[in-house]
Formats: structure tokens, sequence, C-alpha cells
């Protein structure tokens, strides 16, 4: 407790000093600080310096924060320990540490593919990345083009990105509502920024933000709201609490009693908090921003926000629904039976008829989305292991996949047109082979890490009583496979086009990223056992 | 604990790997390299394989020469191989034909000869073409051979489902030079239809080995290991009821019929065949679709004795259509390799026959009948196949008068041909006689309309005989020449086998008879009272 607090109230009971865990804390503050001093760096160092020192210190802050997270589990966090911090606002045990070290891992994999120079031609005599010139720059404006031919860089995507990615650290995190909202926030807004600054395509690539955009503060709006109601009906905005007051186990006050009487506060809260979280997943009905973003914003971008937004949220949700909503499970499950089996459906559904591979990854993650939620809705302690492990196996085929679409590319930039992917395998098959090894993995086909993800979360969501969803999540599977084999029938047994892509070489940064992506998507597939451990050995949510 | 049926399956997965990375290049010294090496390598399995025949001691152990290593604890997965009578056969089988489809399969991936790649033979596709094909065919046979061997059931699922994406790109990358224009097209349909409907099969099968596990761990079996899981059945320790038992079979059933093929499952099947090579078309209908009657044999019975009692007579019902349709469908096909698929659809009939009317003459009878089948099927395809390499052409009506011009060539495919139709002496008919003896026993009228498919057999063989080898000699076919040395080599050991096995096939029934008698008694079936009059096989005589 600091002097100044003591000497000005007296009674420093009344006013309570915060009592913040730096050390506990570590993993977001780190990653927070890089995130300003990226922000610093961009203020005063020249331009020319500022992609090297953000590469670093993007790349050093998301290292520092990694062995923060391995030496809070050395310390037994997460599978012997259990605590809360900040006041009980913030929690530390398995699924947040384990979700927080698979963020930044793929937090690493992303700015990898973020700082790839070689593959987009240079301007202005200098090398260039995937983001525009200037952002603010009209698209196809006279100082756009004055702003690419002298070599501007928009080198402000890595301190943006370190801030989404402590936001999404947070966000599986936190134990209050109001924090889950603030987390929230902080990493969609710099989400929402990043989808606006693709090179090409910028008009496609604005309206993929707006939209994004106007679609997420909707959302963001429920789930406020829905913390309103709730706050309305318990009296706390701490998950613990609202479950306490749910099963009757809080002490029973004036207040509580004329609030609890009425059941629509709680119900109609957990719906809106419900829609919040499932607009992030991705998940039907609430998925329709998730094709046009994928496809307007730039790849890596995608790539980053298809992985990490998807581990950060399904943390989220999970901690929602089993942290402050277990006494509510036989309201609640019905529910995300049908969304489960509407998300498997409709994203395999919808994905067969795409003529765009960004579009075509975009509904084969809400499908994946679908199969997560199988996990999620088992509700038992296999069911929160497989969904870890599922999110673990599925974020790095994700970003290998995105990664190998930067490369494929016309004069136009990328050739995401899958036409324009016919015959690839002949030209160059070992990209096609990486992309295909990538497309069997979504397919779950064994021995790739995604029949490891299928088989157990299918394993949990059957060992929980949800047989019919493991049915209908087979046969969705069946579907998938099919668009998946359509992408790889095209790249090797149809002729090239004239005047087809060509495939970039890229820099060491992307073919890092591609290269982890196909080792976690082997090893995860052939010797799973130490991960699948690791994801089962966490502790429960702490309370 | 012995490495032997770990390195019979290892020894091809490494020659496979090697193959593929050997040199590339289109002169054809270094293509000569890569097929000795990929032919040796097949050699050495099939010593092993020997090795494993004669270590096997048929009235010991049920499954012998057993090996386990622990793989996916969470799961309760184990890598465990072990040799049982029926598999052994297999075993046999399959290493005895690969070196055999090698070596007719020699000129069929080199650019200017196949069909499928591009015309100009320095692309890197072409380049790497020969060491593809032979590195898919090692690949294909060391996951068949994991199949035949795996004690566990998630091995055997894994290894299942894996194999069909060698398969894949063997039939959708390498055709016969017979196809036209439109070949690409067709092939690449014929891939995807292959790919479809057994990865479907496979899905539909997942769920039913997640449920399968799910039940058994609730009753305190959380394992895949198949001698424990069936022990446990006999033992009535591990009782699923009756509803699940019957989903779950279906849920096997429906992959293994799909595989196999059963009517009215089948029809991937003359696509597949048809549009690969004579080599690929072998591996798959007298290779891989084994696994498929051989899993029925041995998880379908074993696993659900009563399901598979209760559904004894409805798929018998569905196998004697299939004999009779793929029959009646051979008799009117103009493709020779499509006559030789739809043949082979109505002999899986006789198979599935064999081992659903549950006595041991039947069942000992279907077991021979897949290793006959593989062997005759594949003398006749691939000397249909050295034919067509020839004319160019896979219509029955391009060819007359063979047998003037290349009387070696018409002998060999009338050898075959002679023994698809079952004549005595050759080895299908003591199986074919087996198959139906023991359906007669159980099932008179069903054994009697069986017998039908043996004459439509003789018909479409022998048409397609005179059809092409006699009469007078078609301009088109004049001066073709006779087989080459490498196809004598191709041809000799699969006559004389089949002779062999005609006249003495003792060597063969001594290894299967126990293991059927093993399998019989895990369904509680005894073969029907009155004796048997068939005392030539001795499974008849331990009863």
């Amino acid at each position: 407790m600091s002097h100044w607090l003591a000497a000005a109230g007296g009674n420093s009971a009344s006013i309570p000093a915060p009592h913040v865990e730096y050390g506990q804390l570590s993993p977001m503050l780190v990653v927070f600080g890089a995130a300003v001093a990226g922000i610093l760096a961009e203020a005063f160092l020249p331009r020319r310096a500022r992609y090297w020192s953000q590469v670093t210190i993007a790349l050093l802050g998301l290292a520092g924060a990694f062995t923060a997270v391995i030496v809070l589990a050395s310390q037994g966090y997460g599978s012997t320990r259990v605590d809360l911090l900040a006041m009980g606002a913030v929690a530390l045990d398995g699924p947040a540490l384990f979700l927080q070290g698979v963020i930044l891992l793929v937090a690493v994999v992303a700015v990898l593919t973020y700082a790839e120079r070689k593959v987009e031609p240079k301007a202005g005599g200098v090398p260039v990345d995937a983001f525009v010139a200037q952002a603010a720059a009209t698209p196809g404006g006279e100082q756009e083009r004055a702003a690419v031919r002298a070599g501007f860089a928009s080198t402000e995507v890595f301190p943006l990105t370190m801030f989404a990615v402590g936001g999404m650290l947070l966000f599986p995190a936190a134990n209050d509502l109001l924090t889950m909202f603030v987390a929230l926030e902080v990493f969609s807004l710099p989400l929402y920024l990043l989808c606006a600054l693709a090179r090409r395509r910028r008009l496609l690539s604005q309206e993929a933000a707006v939209k994004y955009f106007l679609l997420g503060a909707f959302a963001s709006a429920f789930f406020l709201f829905g913390t309103a109601l709730l706050y309305g009906y318990a009296g706390s905005v701490r998950l613990g609490d609202i479950a306490d007051v749910i099963s009757g186990e809080a002490p029973a006050t004036q207040a509580l009693l004329s609030t609890t009487q009425n059941d629509a506060l709680l119900l109609i809260g957990l719906a809106l908090l419900s829609v919040g979280l499932l607009f992030k997943v991705g998940a039907v009905p609430f998925h329709s921003w998730t094709p046009d973003v994928y496809q307007g914003a730039p790849t890596p971008v995608t790539g980053f926000m298809a992985a990490a937004t998807k581990v950060a949220a399904f943390g989220a949700l999970m901690r929602l629904f089993y942290v402050a909503f277990p006494g509510l499970r036989w309201d609640w499950r019905p529910v995300m039976w049908g969304v489960a089996i509407l998300t498997m459906v409709v994203g395999a559904v919808l994905a067969v008829t795409q003529q765009d591979v960004k579009r075509l990854l975009a509904y084969s993650s809400i499908a994946h989305a679908g199969f997560i939620l199988t996990g999620v809705i088992a509700t038992n302690k296999q069911g929160l292991g497989a969904v870890l492990f599922y999110l673990l196996a599925y974020s790095f085929v994700t970003l290998g996949a995105f990664a190998v679409v930067t490369l494929v590319r016309d004069s136009r930039g990328e050739a995401t047109h899958l036409s324009s992917w016919a015959g690839l395998g002949r030209r160059s098959p070992l990209l096609a082979a990486v992309f295909a090894l990538f497309l069997l993995a979504f397919a779950g086909i064994p021995l790739t890490s995604g029949f490891t993800g299928k088989f157990a979360v299918f394993q949990a969501a059957a060992a929980g009583g949800a047989t019919p969803l493991v049915i209908i999540g087979v046969l969705s599977s069946a579907v998938a496979a099919f668009f998946y084999i359509r992408v790889i029938v095209l790249m090797f047994f149809s002729d090239p086009q004239p005047g087809g892509p060509t495939v970039a070489v890229p820099s060491a940064f992307t073919a890092t990223a591609i290269g982890v992506g196909v080792l976690v998507t082997l090893g995860l597939g052939l010797l799973p056992q130490y991960f699948l451990d690791l994801a089962s050995k966490v502790s429960p949510f702490v309370r | 604990m012995s490495y032997l049926l770990t390195a019979t399956c290892a020894v091809p997965a490494a020659g496979a790997v090697l193959t593929a990375a050997l040199p590339a290049g289109t002169d054809d010294g270094r293509r000569r390299v890569t097929k000795i090496v990929a032919l040796a390598v097949s050699l050495a399995t099939l010593a092993l394989a020997a090795l494993v025949a004669v270590r096997f001691e048929p009235g010991g152990a049920r499954y012998q020469l057993t090996e386990s290593y622990s793989w996916i604890r969470s799961f309760g997965i184990t890598f465990s191989l072990g040799a049982d009578g029926i598999g052994t056969v297999l075993v046999l089988l399959t290493a005895v034909l690969v070196p055999v489809v090698l070596l007719a399969s020699w000129h069929d991936a080199d650019p200017e000869r196949g069909a499928g790649g591009t015309a100009d033979p320095a692309t890197f596709e072409n380049r790497r073409r020969t060491q593809a094909f032979f590195a898919l065919i090692l690949a294909v046979e060391a996951m068949v051979l994991v199949s035949f061997l795996a004690t566990d059931v998630f091995v055997f699922y894994v290894f299942f489902e894996a194999m069909l994406i060698p398969m894949y790109f063997l039939i959708g990358g390498f055709g016969d030079r017979a196809g036209g224009p439109e070949s690409a097209r067709q092939r690449s349909y014929a891939a995807v239809k292959f790919l479809l409907y057994n990865l479907l099969g496979g899905l539909v099968m997942l769920a039913a080995v997640i449920g399968l596990y799910v039940i058994a761990q609730d009753q305190g079996f959380a394992t895949f290991d198949l001698p424990t899981l069936t022990g446990a059945v006999a033992d009535g320790k591990l009782v699923v009821n009756p509803t699940a038992e019957k989903a779950l079979f279906l849920g096997f059933f429906f992959a293994f019929a799909v595989k196999a093929p059963l009517w009215p499952l089948h029809t991937w099947l003359p696509n597949a065949m048809g549009e690969s090579t004579a080599g690929t078309a072998v591996l798959i209908t007298a290779v891989v679709d084994k696994v498929g009657t051989f899993a029925m044999l041995r998880f379908c019975l074993g696993l659900f004795p009563d399901a598979s009692k209760t559904f004894a007579p409805a798929i018998l019902v569905l196998s004697l259509i299939g004999i009779m349709y793929g029959a009646l469908l051979a008799v009117g096909q103009k493709d020779i390799k499509r006559l030789i698929a739809y043949a082979s659809i109505s002999h899986f009939g006789f198979i599935i026959m064999g081992i659903f009317a549950m006595t041991s003459q039947g069942q000992s009878g279907a077991t021979l009948y897949m290793v006959n089948h593989g062997i005759s099927t594949a003398a006749l395809m691939l000397v249909a196949g050295f034919l067509i390499s020839r004319r160019g052409s896979r219509l029955i009506a391009d060819y007359g008068g063979v047998q003037k011009v290349a009387p070696v060539l018409a002998g060999s495919f009338l050898i075959g041909g002679l023994a698809t139709l079952s004549l005595p002496g050759l080895a299908p008919f003591v199986s074919e006689f087996l198959v139906l003896v023991g359906t007669f026993t159980r099932y008179p009228v069903i054994g009697i309309i069986a017998t039908f498919g043996i004459v439509l057999a003789a018909l479409y063989v022998l048409v397609l005989y005179q059809r092409t080898m006699t009469g007078p000699v078609k301009d088109s076919v004049r001066g073709m020449h006779d087989l080459k040395v490498r196809e004598l080599a191709v041809v000799a050991p699969l006559v004389a086998l089949t002779i062999l096995l005609g006249v003495y096939p003792k060597p063969l029934t001594d290894i299967v008879n126990p293991a059927v008698d093993a399998t019989l008694s895990q369904v509680h079936e005894t073969d029907p009272a009155p004796a048997h009059p068939v005392a030539a096989t001795p499974g008849g005589e331990q009863k």
C-alpha cells in the first residue's frame, strides 16, 4: 500500500489500494510494453530504421512474454496452482496459461509473415511488405502514388498487432465481465484497423474493415448490454459471483431477493453475452462477416486473425460457460447444440461453392468453429483438453495455409481466385504439396494434426452424451472434405492456365512460418502425446 | 519382443521416402536407378513377409509375433501389431503382388509413354514423375501391411484412412496411354470419386470407433487393443446394448463395404480401375480392397458378434445381388479394364458371402478367395495392361486375332481368364467351391442362386477372350509383338501360383483354418449339424 493513500484517507480500509501481481501478469505486461515501445519507435526513429526495429521489438516482446508463460508454468501455475490476480479481475489457471502460450506462438509466426518483404515488387526502389504505403491516402489518388514512389511503409502494423495480442492474452484470462469486455475491445480495435491496411485492392480492404468494425461494434454492444443485465441480476460482474447467485449459494440480500425472482434478466443477459462471443468465434448465425473480412484483409493479418482470435474467443467462451453458467447448463446447452450444428453444416455447405481461396478458408474456419463447439458443449474435462488441443492444432494449420496464399501471385498481387491455382502442383510441386498437407489437415485426414484434434473433440462430445452432434460433425466433415479435395484436384490434376500466377520465392521469414506450420501439422499428427498430455493436464477453470 | 512385423511395415515406408528422395532427371539412367531401388525394397519386403509366414505357427496363439509400443496414451492407443492366420496370408499376398506390380508398371510413369504428364519432359513434374509413382506404390504397400497386422482398432483406422491419399494421387496422376483428350478429366473424376466414397465410409467408421471407445471406457476398458476388447466382449465383461451394437456394427461395416466394395457402394471401382494404370488397378482391387473384406472378418465379427449375426442375412442378400449385378454388367462392358472391374465386384460378392455365411468352409473359402482373386485378377489385369499398352486402346472392339500374332500374351490372358471363371485345377476354383458349399449348408437358396454367378463368369471371360484373341487378325493388331522378358517375369509367378494353389492349397488352408475357427467361435457360431461333405479341408475335420 502506498504511502500517500494511507496519509490521504487516514482510514485506508475504505479505499483499498489495488494489489497487482506484476510477476504473474508479466506475459500481458511484456506484450503491452513492447506495443508501447513500438509506438515510441514509430514516433522517434527515422523512417528507414523503423522496419527492422519494429520487427525486433515485436519478436523480442513475444519471446519475452512466452518465456514468462513458461516460467509461470514451471512454477506449477496452470497445473497444480491457480490464482486470481489484480483483485480477482484476471484468472491465472490452466486454460488461460495454455491459451496464452498458444496465442504467443501464433503471434510469433504471424509477425514473421508480416515481416515478409521479398514477395511484393519493390516500390520506390525499396522492398515493401503487404501493407499500405500510407493508410490515410485516398486509394488510387495522387497522394497514394506519391507515397508509393517514396517507398513509405506502414510499420505501425507491428505495434497494432502487439496491442491486439495483449488483448487476446487478457481475453481468455478475464475473470469478470468488464475485464472481458475491455480485453475484447483492446484486441478488436487494432484488428479493425489492420484489416484496412492492405497494399493491393485497397477498396476491398477498407470495405472489409468497415464491415468488420460495424458488425463488431454491434457484437460488442450486445456483450456490454448483456453485462449490464447480468449485473442487474446478480449484483456483480465477477464470473464466480454470478455462478453463486445462480446456484443460490450467495448470501441472500434484499436486493438479490428482488432480482433473482425474475430469470428474464439472467437469460437475456446470457444470450446477449453469447452473441458477442459467438460473433468473435465466427459461429453461425453470427458468421456473415467472416468471408468478406478474411478476403479483404491483408493476408498475413487474415492468418493472424483466423488463428489467434479464435483461440482467444473460445477461451473466453469456455470460461464464461464453465465458470459463470455451469448451473444453467440445461438452458444453454440445447441452444449451443443448435449453434454448433448450424455452424458445422452451414460452414461446410457454403464452402463448396466458393471460388476464392481466402473465402474458402473463411468458410472452412466457420466449419471448424462448429467442430470446436462440439467440444465446448461436452462440458467435461476431456472436452476442455480436447478444445485446447484443437485450437493449438488448428491455428498453425491456418497460419501456414494463409502464408502459402501470400506466395501465389500475379501482376495484380495475390492470385486468390481458385481458377488461377489450376496446375500449381505441376509448376511448383513443393508449395502445392505443402498446401495440400494443410488442406488434408483441415479435412482431418489421419496422421495430420487435424485428425488428432477432431478425434479428441468428437470423443469428448460422445463421452459427454452428444452423439448426434458427433454424427453431424462426421457428415459435415465429409462435405468439407469435398471442397478441400477440389482444391487439391485443381492444383495437381488440372492443366495450368496460360498467364497464370507465379510462385514468389519468399524470404526466410515466410519460409520459417510455413515450415513451422508443416512441422506442427505433422508433429501433432504423428506424435501428439506430449501436447495432448499438456492440454489434458491443465487445471480446471479457477473461480 | 521381436521387431519382425514392424520391420515388414517399415521397410516399404522407408523405401517410399528413399525413392521419393532419389535425384530427379529425365534420362533413362536416373529413372532406372529409381525403379531398381523400388523393386529391391519391395523384394526385401517380400523376404520379410516370407519370414513372417515361416515363423508363424498355425497351431499357436491367435496373434503371434506381437509387438506393442506406446503411442497416444491419452486415448489408450498403442501401436500394436500381431499376425493371425488370415492377416499372414494377406501380408504374403501383398508382398508378392507389389514387386510384380512394380515390374509391370516399369514404364508407366515415363512421361513420354504413360498418360497424365505434360508433353514437355523437362518440367519439374515430369522430372520427378517416376520417383513419385514408385514411392506412392511403396507407401500404399506400407500402409496396407500395417492394416493387415494392426491389433489396435485406432491404428488400423488411421492407416485404413491414410492409405487413401497415396492411392488418390496414383489414380489421379497416372493413367495408361489409352486415354483420349478427355482422359485427364475422367481420371481426376475417378480419383475424386474414389476418395469421396472411401472418405465418407471412413468418417462414418470414425464415429463408430469413437462410440466404441466411449462405451468401452464407461465399462473400464479405456483401450483400443483388439484382443482385449474382443476378449471382453466374448467373456461378457464388455456389454454393449443391442441398439448401440447394431449402430456401431453398421458404422464399421459401411466403411468396409465401401472399400471392398459391396453392391450398392461399388460405383467408384469401375471408374478408378478403368482410368488408372493396370498396375494401379491391381493395387486397388487385389491389395487395397482386401483390407475391407479382411476387416469385416477381424473387426466386425470379433467386436460385434451379435450384430453380425443379426445383419448376416441382409448382407448375404446384398452380396448375392453384387455377384449377379457385377457379372451381368461385366458381360455388357466394351472396355477391357472396366470389364475386369465389374468381374471383381462380382467376386467381392462371393468373398463377403463366404464371410457372412458364418460357416468354417465359407470363411476359409472367403480368405482363400481374397488371395486367389488377388493373384488371378492381377494376372488378367496386368496382361490386359500389356495388351492395351501395345495398341493404345481399352476397347474390346479394337482387338481381334491377337493369339495368332502374340501367342504367349494370349495364352497368359487365357490362364488369367480361366482362373477368373474358376476353372477346376486353378486356384480360385477351390475357394469359390468352399464359399458356395459353406453358404449352401446354412442358406441353401442363396447358395444355389449364387452358383449362377459362375455361369455368367464363364460367359464374360470367354466372350472377352473370343472377341480379342481369336478370329481374323485385325489390321490394328498386326505387327503386335509378343511378351518381352520383363513382361514374362511379371506373368510367370502369377501363373505358377495360380496353378500351384489350385492343385495344392494346403499350405494356405493350414494357416487360415485355425484363425477362421477362432473367428467363428467369437460369434458363438458352429457349423450346421449334418457333417458337411467337404473332407478336403482340415477346417472341416477339426470340428
